[in-house]
């Protein structure tokens, strides 16, 4: 990579003078946890109407950008200073970032959907719009001339014509705006961007690589006491008897027991672990999970769902041609984990008026108002503060660990910090539901869809839900929150080809096996692998080429540019699919998909090539080629490592995953029950970012995991001539299926 | 309470131990080097990846009555910011991390092939890095920062 600018490290140090209030804020070492905890908060604007609840000039020159929504790796530590600083005219490295902390930072949503630079990152770009405009206004008063004159640059105003500016800090510094975000300012001409666009380096990948950065899992607070939570060996089983004296030989560990909710807390972590592990407890008999091997027919069967008609496009052509052919076929997506590599650990300080917690967490405003609930406190004496944790694609256990961590704070009257285990994370992080799919079409023998329906039995998200029911105030009977949360897994069942008639009906389901919660792109990689699966099967049944089949029933530019190009990369022979040799003992094949993400945000296209060993029915993906449309690009390599990951764990998804479990308990409790993708099966990536600097800038850290089930399953049905419909394409499976077409 | 002396990361420090059996992970981050991180503690993830006598070993895995009298290396004695080991320098360059929960353990996989052989084949590197497990796809650019750093640029 070609950096212009070298690293810089922004320190977590957000100083910020409002007034004649002075705060430092620090967060970057174990010996600065204490004056993170003491720090009183600067009366600060959280109103996120307001420009100063997301950006200060600061009297020293800098800008200090306040951002809601959190860094978890996909690099808005990057790309939203660079959006402030360009719309801003201030150069980069004088942007000072600070993210997620309810006391400073005001409430952009839960950073999820894909949506941190889309809608996140626009809020930002439009208060820098706002204070720029402002800014030239207060120079064309002080120079008496008119603003037109004027260009915000470099972080002053100057006359466009030439001669000296005023400083930023000399109109503002120190000083509020005390404006509305106006959605009119006028934004930047694109063509003049010099900081969007270019390939920055992300602050925190210094620190990561050389050992400095601060985790969650690696903040400590003075006086503070490590815990272990025991779940019950069953889902839904009671606690029946505690058994303290199995654990007296663990000097300084305590047991807490608040009704179902059971841990240890104790001085040091190894022996708390080990009393957590000797503890002896009796639970309940428990066994109210439904059959795994029969889920499929029971979602479908399932007599409580409510049925709700998503699409209806087109109108029925009857009669249909008489060599039209009708398809129909059934998908089914299993339960995930989240898969985090580090279990989920939180920190909690709750006294007796007010609560400190911090968390990795994603959402860090909705937490506020769900533990203030539970802890009975007010919600603006709940301060949530976001530090760095392990990849959590969605809500893995960080909520419930800062749930936990908050109960055992205020039972234990001192700071306390609860670490999951490996098998905690694996067994009680909230699912991404199973989904299933049914669809039917008509194709013409010109390769015309003549009908379409998709019928979707999905858990329904319960409406209005901040969070999900939390584990910790659940089993110790606090108030907590009821209901599903899923995300909008329902979207992207309609194909985005031209037909004559679309229909999509979802049949929603009230319960999901276990605990949902949304999980990277939520259900889209099991819409799209199932609608881009069908498009190949219905142009296979036309005997048409994948992408010639595609291409005469797309309409979007944006769309057919971006297949084109994978047909270019992938030097793409026009052919139906499958291939000639589909018995061969190592049989090789392409396949593609496309996805116009939600209908209405980034477009991609994928495809792949692939290798399946008959023998061993083992899948090996070799290349898999994606060409990439997210709008205009705040920062390249941002957008193609978040690409590179949504490819890699779909693939791991697709390939391997599926939480097991029987009728009381999760199975897959650890990496060897629950695999994900290694080094080994890694592909060969080649990534096409297409840059559309005058379109709205869209999510890039979902859409190509929708396009990657479909692309693996088309490779292998043109490599084998076998449909996989079921995730994971497990050898298992691939060879039972390569056996029931042999037979 | 029994005393450990051990190496750490070029230092001789003694800990107290009650348990012989107390993985080499807790005793290192009780003493503050929180880079090694604990991912499953079952040797399956690699990310407590550190440095004994040289070679590759999860800390999770090894007590610290094993890891007695042995020179031990974690991510922060490998380098520092002011003066960072190549293979540290090479996974910035490339961009290596997202999270970067897995970032310790991969670097110290990488160092210890590195030191054993000074152009391994991306087979090897793959091979290497086996062990180290990332939920969020930095595998390529991390096989790429090893091939940089020996030499072996694309
Ligand atoms: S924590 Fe040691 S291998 Fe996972
Ligand atoms: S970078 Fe997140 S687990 Fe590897």
């Amino acid at each position: 990579m070609n950096a212009p600018v070298k690293t810089q490290r922004f320190s977590r140090r957000a100083l910020l003078k409002g007034g004649a209030l002075t705060v430092g804020f620090a967060l970057t070492g174990l010996h600065k946890a204490a004056s993170a905890q003491g720090a009183a908060a600067v009366p600060r604007v959280l109103d996120n109407k307001e420009v100063d609840a997301f950006l200060a000039v600061n009297g020293d020159g800098t800008v200090t950008v306040f951002c809601g929504k959190v860094d978890l790796g996909q690099g808005l530590r990057i790309a939203i200073p660079q959006i402030a600083a360009e719309e801003l005219g201030i150069g980069i490295d004088k942007i000072k970032f600070v993210e997620g902390d309810t006391a400073l930072t005001p409430n952009q949503g839960r950073t999820s959907g894909s949506n941190g630079i889309q809608r996140g990152g626009m809020q930002i770009r439009q208060a820098a719009a706002t204070a720029r405009k402002a800014l030239i206004d207060l120079a064309a008063k002080r120079l008496n001339v008119a603003p037109d004159d004027l260009i915000a640059n470099g972080g002053e105003v100057r006359p466009k014509a030439g001669g000296a500016g005023i400083r930023f800090t000399s109109l503002i510094g120190d000083r509020r705006f005390d404006l509305k975000l106006d959605p009119k300012a006028p934004l930047k001409d694109p063509a003049s961007y010099t900081i969007v666009g270019k390939p920055l380096r992300r602050p925190d990948v210094a620190s990561k690589c050389i050992g400095t950065a601060t985790f969650v899992h690696d903040f400590r607070l003075p006086n503070m006491q490590h815990a272990r939570v025991i779940r019950p060996p069953a889902i839904g089983a009671t606690l029946i008897s505690v058994d303290e004296n199995s654990i007296k030989k663990f000097p300084g560990v305590k047991v807490v027991r608040i009704k179902d909710f059971l841990a240890v807390v104790g001085e040091d972590e190894w022996t708390t672990e080990r009393a957590a592990r000797t503890l002896r407890a009796q639970w309940s008999d428990w066994s109210g999970l439904p059959a795994q091997d029969r889920l499929a027919d029971t979602m479908r069967a399932d007599s409580g769902s409510t049925e709700q008609s998503l699409v209806t496009k087109g109108t029925l052509v009857a009669p249909q041609p008489r060599n039209a052919k009708k398809l129909a076929a059934s998908y089914f997506w299993p339960m995930q984990s989240h898969g985090s590599i580090g279990p989920s650990c939180a920190v909690a300080d709750v006294r007796a008026d007010a609560a400190t917690i911090w968390t990795a967490s994603q959402g860090m405003h909705d937490n506020q108002v769900t533990y203030a609930r539970f802890l009975g406190l007010p919600k603006d004496k709940v301060r949530l503060i976001y530090l760095e944790g392990s990849g959590c694609f969605g809500m893995n256990g960080h909520e419930d660990a800062a749930a936990d961590a908050a109960i055992l704070s205020r039972a234990v009257g001192r700071p306390v910090r609860v670490q999951w285990s490996r098998a905690d994370e694996h067994g009680w992080d909230p699912k991404g539901p199973p989904q299933l799919l049914g669809i039917t079409g008509v194709v013409g023998a010109d390769g015309q869809i003549l009908d379409w329906r998709t019928d979707m039995w999905i858990a329904q998200t319960t409406k209005g839900l901040l969070n999900i029911p939390l584990l910790g105030p659940q089993a110790a009977g606090l108030d907590n929150i009821v209901g599903l949360n899923t995300g909008l897994i329902s979207q992207n069942g309609d194909p985005p080809y031209a037909a004559d008639h679309i229909k999509v009906v979802v049949h929603w389901l009230k319960e999901a096996p276990l605990r949902p919660a949304p999980l990277r792109s939520p259900g889209k990689p099991a819409n799209c692998f199932a609608v881009e699966s069908f498009i190949d099967e219905l142009a296979a049944a036309a005997g048409i080429d994948p992408i010639e089949f595609r291409l005469r029933s797309l309409k979007n530019p944006r769309g057919i540019e971006l297949i084109k190009r994978v047909a270019t990369m992938m030097k793409w022979q026009t052919r139906p699919s499958p291939g000639a040799d589909t018995n061969a003992a190592v049989a090789r094949g392409r396949g593609m998909s496309y996805v116009h993400y939600k209908h209405s945000e980034t477009f991609v296209a994928m495809g792949m090539e692939v290798a399946v060993e008959r023998a061993s029915g083992k899948i090996k993906v070799e290349r898999v080629v994606c060409a990439h449309d997210c709008g205009q690009i705040i920062n390249p390599d941002g957008v193609r490592a978040q690409v590179e990951g949504s490819i890699l764990q779909t693939l791991s998804r697709v390939l391997l995953e599926e939480v097991k479990f029987d009728r009381s308990r999760v199975l897959s409790v650890d990496w060897s029950s629950y695999p994900i993708m290694r080094f080994s099966d890694v592909p060969k990536l080649d990534i096409d970012l297409v840059d559309r600097p005058t379109e709205p800038p869209l999510g890039a850290g979902e859409a190509a995991c929708a396009a990657v089930g479909a692309a693996l399953a088309n490779a292998v049905y043109d490599a084998a001539g076998v449909r996989l419909r079921t995730v994971p394409f497990t050898p298992e499976r691939v060879k039972a299926e390569l056996n029931s077409k042999a037979s | 309470m029994p005393k450990y002396r051990l190496r750490i990361n070029g230092s001789v420090r003694t800990v107290d131990s009650s348990d012989a059996d107390k993985p080499l992970l807790y005793v290192l981050r009780g003493l503050g080097l929180t880079a090694t991180k604990f991912g499953c503690g079952l040797g399956q993830c690699g990310a407590c990846t550190v440095l004994v006598d040289g070679s590759a070993v999860q800390s999770c895995q090894t007590t610290v009555a094993n890891a007695r009298g042995k020179a031990i290396t974690t991510l922060e004695g490998l380098g520092s910011a002011a003066k960072p080991h190549p293979i540290q320098t090479a996974f910035i360059d490339e961009q290596v991390p997202q999270c970067g929960y897995c970032t310790s353990g991969m670097i110290m996989s990488a160092a210890a092939l590195l030191s054993q052989k000074r152009k391994p084949s991306e087979g090897d590197i793959r091979a290497a890095l086996d062990v180290n497990l990332c939920r969020c796809g930095s595998h390529v650019r991390a096989v790429r920062a090893v091939m940089a750093v020996s030499g072996q640029r694309g």
